[in-house]
């Protein structure tokens, strides 16, 4: 990025530049979804229904009642994780497109824990799994983590490749070895585990509602995350090294170890939220149908568009998660309401990608005109001295 | 055991192996081009997946497969325009945008499939051209020489890519941009407009690949593509860029589907191990990406928007 003269801007090119960075820096993002939501009410309104009636029904679904709000709350639990296992592989500038393959193994390691120690009391039993799932998680994060330190392997590559092992080896599993083989499923077997044991279920905090414990886990989590980026030293590194690889090593900064890490600590974050999804279910059993997305209903694709609306901050993510599962609830109630296949949020989640990473160029340009002591708050640009 | 490997059985294999990897192949000779200018375009999966769709569309309103490839190939165009606009115009961060198209298409398809298609109905098939002479050599010939159009399409896209990289003008220009973007567009070569191309072109292939992979299946269905066009992109890096490694990758995909396939359909393993036994591939692709790193150097400039003066 070329820095360009700083001297003294006329007040009205300086004004206006002021007012496309504020524009840019805090109304980028929301720009980006009401974009991408009036795409969706054109395709609504082409489908032949009336995309008000439409979103009138998604608001509603997803935030309309305690237990819609309830829903939304957890099906934000798997989003949030996976989004601060993105913003930090993200801040190094590690892409993690592996959450798919690390939600699998997280679910499966949580899973064959539950299975093998169903004895044990619920207060360690509860820990015991989550950690287990995180572990699993961190295991198929290091391995494209160190490909990419030590080997210059391309981790989006990586990533992607290990996600087709993890999810057919799940697949194979639930299919084969960890199939329920009791009564009732003579017919073919469901790829799913047996009932797991009721002292690893997620408590329920609010009767009447799925809101289960892993709601407050997931948002310590993301607080925990925001003060390791921003407050210790490896949060510092994470950065730099995101910021400039050469600049990190030249200060003498352990640049390999911390990409490692990095990706070790997104793929715990993705393992967790497998095991979330696991021990959180309505089912109370791993189940797939088979499909690459049916045991992680894509978490690990839309934990990315999280991430990056929550402008790759943890805190932020928190309410990003929370907006994009409202989404998701709400566009199965618009099913309901309008014949519009929910399908249609997918679609949307892309558009929404695609207008955040386009914008941020916009955006680099504005910063870069501004004059230097301005520092806009970062949407994607890693950046070490803003604090977020 | 031996009845399993009998000849007829290998030759039937291999011909579904060849024919298998012909999608694979057409999407990463696409990537490929458009790789070698600079460009990663990771949202190939998604231009199958929407390629594949309008193909079938056609396909149903007009019962012609040929139309239905066209379609294919010009929705690909399309989304390579839009593709382009977002990695070179707006020079937004390619392995997040092409996320962000995969996710686009995946939903889109699949709406339009359940809006606009109320009974899916299998499509016709493409015959089987065998070629004179070479069709009668014993195995090889069944193997290799008894295939449909689209499947020869594939193969013989492997040297005109290769031509088209190393033979010609345009294929100089696009290495330019691909390896030193600045001393091109210092010799008046235009950055953007040969990204612009390559970036059609490979979406246009992509396309293609859909359609292609939509007749072999007959039908339309919700992610059709199963991660085929994510694989792709791996075997443009698997190949080190070269069309001839790209077909040896293709090929290591298709035969292994077919194995598996041969192998199911025989009871030889288990309907569940077909999840294990499927995982191959993508461990040796891997391991292939970790060799290929150390002793391929990827394109300079590949993955970094072209910014005059930066």
């Amino acid at each position: 990025m070329n820095t360009q003269s700083v001297g003294v801007a006329p007040a009205a090119r300086r004004s206006r530049l002021e007012w496309r960075r504020i524009f840019l820096s805090w109304f980028a993002l929301p720009a980006s979804a009401l974009a991408a939501l009036l795409v969706g009410a054109v395709m609504i309104a082409a489908l032949g229904a009336n995309p008000l009636t439409g979103y009138h029904a998604l608001l509603t679904g997803a935030f309309g009642s305690s237990y819609a709000l309830g829903s939304t709350a957890v099906k934000a639990v798997p989003l949030l994780l996976v989004g601060v296992g993105i913003c930090i592989a993200f801040r190094a500038n590690v892409f993690n497109i592996g959450g798919e393959g690390q939600i699998a193994m997280g679910g499966l390691a949580g899973t064959a824990t539950a299975l093998v120690l169903p004895n044990l009391p619920a207060p360690v039993l509860i820990p015991l799994v989550l950690i287990a799932g995180a572990l699993g998680g961190a295991a198929w994060g290091a391995i494209p983590g160190a490909f990419k330190a030590y080997f210059n392997v391309n981790e989006i590559l990586s990533t992607i490749m290990l996600n087709l092992v993890a999810v057919q080896l799940m697949n194979y599993l639930l299919a084969g070895p960890m199939v329920d083989h009791s009564a009732g499923t003579v017919g073919g077997l469901i790829p799913q585990t047996r009932l797991l044991p009721k002292s690893s279920w997620l408590p329920i905090l609010v009767p009447n509602t799925q809101l289960h414990l892993g709601v407050v886990i997931a948002v310590l989590v993301a607080v925990g995350a925001y003060v390791l980026l921003w407050r210790t030293g490896f949060g510092f590194r994470v950065r730099a090294v995101g910021l400039s690889r050469d600049a990190a090593t030249y200060a003498g900064m352990p640049v390999r170890r911390t990409i490692t890490l990095a990706m070790t600590l997104s793929g715990g974050m993705c393992g967790l939220a497998g095991s979330m999804l696991v021990f959180g279910s309505i089912s109370h059993r791993m189940v797939t149908d088979g499909s690459l997305t049916g045991f992680t209903g894509s978490a690990g694709f839309n934990g990315i568009v999280v991430a990056l609306f929550g402008g790759l901050n943890p805190l932020w993510t928190i309410v990003s998660a929370f907006i994009f599962a409202g989404l998701l609830v709400g566009g199965t109630a618009m099913q309901v309401v309008t014949n519009v296949p929910s399908d249609l949020i997918v679609a949307l989640n892309g558009l929404i990608v695609v207008f955040v990473v386009s914008l941020e160029y916009v955006r680099r340009r504005a910063r870069a005109a501004q004059s230097a002591e301005a520092r806009p708050a970062p949407i994607l640009t890693p950046s070490v001295e803003a604090d977020g | 055991m031996s009845q399993f490997f009998t000849t007829a059985i290998l030759t039937a294999t291999v011909a579904s192996g060849i024919q298998l990897a012909a999608p694979f192949l057409i999407a990463a000779l696409g990537e490929t081009i458009g790789q070698r200018s600079g460009v990663i375009n990771l949202g190939v999966d998604g231009i199958m997946l929407l390629g594949a769709f309008g193909g079938y569309y056609t396909a149903l309103q007009t019962g012609s497969l040929v139309l239905a490839v066209l379609v294919g190939i010009g929705v690909g165009a399309l989304l390579g325009l839009v593709t382009a606009l977002v990695s070179v115009t707006l020079k937004a961060e390619q392995g997040i945008s092409g996320i962000g198209v995969y996710l686009f298409a995946l939903g889109f398809s699949d709406l339009l499939f359940l809006k606009l298609v109320g009974t899916p109905l299998p499509i016709n098939q493409l015959k089987v051209i065998p070629i004179p002479l070479l069709d009668r050599i014993p195995t090889v010939g069944g193997m290799l020489f008894k295939q449909d159009i689209l499947v020869y399409v594939a193969f013989l896209l492997v040297p005109v890519v290769a031509f088209l990289l190393n033979r010609t003008t345009y294929g100089l220009n696009i290495k330019a941009a691909g390896e030193n973007p600045a001393a091109a567009d210092s010799l008046g070569v235009s950055v953007p407009r040969i990204r612009y191309s390559t970036v059609i072109i490979g979406s246009s292939l992509a396309g293609l690949a859909g359609a292609t992979l939509l007749i072999q299946d007959g039908i339309f269905q919700e992610n059709l593509t199963q991660a085929q066009g994510f694989i792709a992109v791996a075997l443009v890096y698997f190949g080190a860029w070269r069309p001839s490694g790209v077909m040896a990758g293709a090929l290591l995909y298709g035969l292994t589907e077919a194995v598996v396939l041969t192998w199911k359909g025989l009871g030889i393993i288990p309907l569940s191990g077909s999840d294990l036994a499927g995982t191959a591939p993508a461990v040796i692709t891997v391991l292939a990406l970790l060799t290929v790193a150390r002793r391929f150097r990827q394109p300079a400039a590949l993955g970094r928007p072209y910014e005059r003066g930066a």
